[in-house]
């Protein structure tokens, strides 16, 4: 019989760590789901997701089982990326690079037609990337979970440990940081 | 250039494409393997461990002087002593012999 997540955890933290294994099978696609969206490399998002499951077996004892374990995992997932970002906020400052050929074509294209450029093209893709990574930590936590993970503010909240004011505030400011990333590239491309 | 169309054109191919969940072969066994020399971190049973040994340490403490008290050499006996006590009562006592004197 299989047993639920309440018994793996107890058993865990009696000193049964094999019982952690059917937790890290079943939650790991969202944990690497998620470290997607910060980490571009393949070993980062590893390192990532490996100390995501480090961390969750360290602070088990510190889940109440009030709520459920894949929202307590996922406030530590989400955490850790934000650790990860602000660890790795120097290969943000460099220069912005250029721009490869389809992702010119795109913009060009989107000035042409600004309602007719394809939202699926691997131009878009690389291009809402290459924003992405030149946005602050906070910057670009706050857009991933508000404006891509289509999160409310609420939820952002209890994710990052942040007040919702806070969360409104830091949300604010993002914005105005992408706008300002995406008028850099169109001074350079077009002035 | 509408920057502000860029901007929902850009989110929504981010929103478009939502990345791999896929997880790396045996990814758990290296997890489990990694764990396995790890122990659980169990606050209330650090706390009890270290209160468990702050009251034996209190205990050992307790008998260690009880037994010096016992088998401590008795002070020998000083007329220091029956000097104070009676220098003690003749200065409470000091203050009737005086007036009953005059």
């Amino acid at each position: 019989m299989e047993r639920t997540e309440a018994e793996l955890i107890a058993a865990v933290l009696k000193g049964d760590s094999s019982s952690f294994e059917p937790l890290v099978q079943k939650y790991s696609p969202r944990v690497f789901a998620t470290a997607r969206r910060y980490a571009r490399r393949e070993s980062e998002v590893e390192d990532i997701v490996q100390e995501v499951w480090l961390k969750s077996f360290e602070k088990l004892a510190s889940f109440r089982g009030e709520a459920p374990f894949e929202h307590w995992l996922m406030r530590l997932a989400v955490r850790t990326c934000y650790d990860f970002l602000r660890g790795h906020q120097r290969n943000r400052e460099s220069a912005f690079s250029e721009l490869t050929e389809a992702e010119e074509d795109w913009l060009e294209r989107f000035v042409v037609e600004p309602n007719n450029s394809p939202e699926d093209a691997d131009a878009a893709k690389l291009l809402i990337n290459r924003v992405m990574e030149k946005l602050s930590p906070q910057a670009r936590l706050v857009i991933t979970l508000l404006e891509i993970e289509d999160r409310s503010v609420k939820e952002i909240a209890e994710l990052t440990g942040w007040t919702v004011p806070l969360v409104k505030v830091r949300a604010f400011r993002a914005r105005g940081e992408m706008r300002k990333i995406l008028a850099k590239i169109a001074k350079d491309k077009y002035l | 250039m509408n920057l502000s169309k860029l901007e929902d054109k850009l989110l929504a191919a981010a929103r478009a494409n939502p990345p791999s969940d896929q997880v790396p072969y045996a990814f758990e066994k290296r997890i489990t393997a990694l764990l396995a020399s790890r122990k659980v971190e169990d606050k209330s049973l650090f706390w009890s461990r270290a209160l468990w040994r702050a009251a034996f340490s209190c205990v050992a403490v307790v008998l260690l002087l009880g037994v010096w008290l016992y088998f401590r050499p008795s002070p020998p006996a000083s007329t220091d002593t029956a000097d104070l006590s009676q220098d003690f009562r003749n200065t409470l006592t000091a203050q009737n012999d005086s007036s009953t004197t005059q």
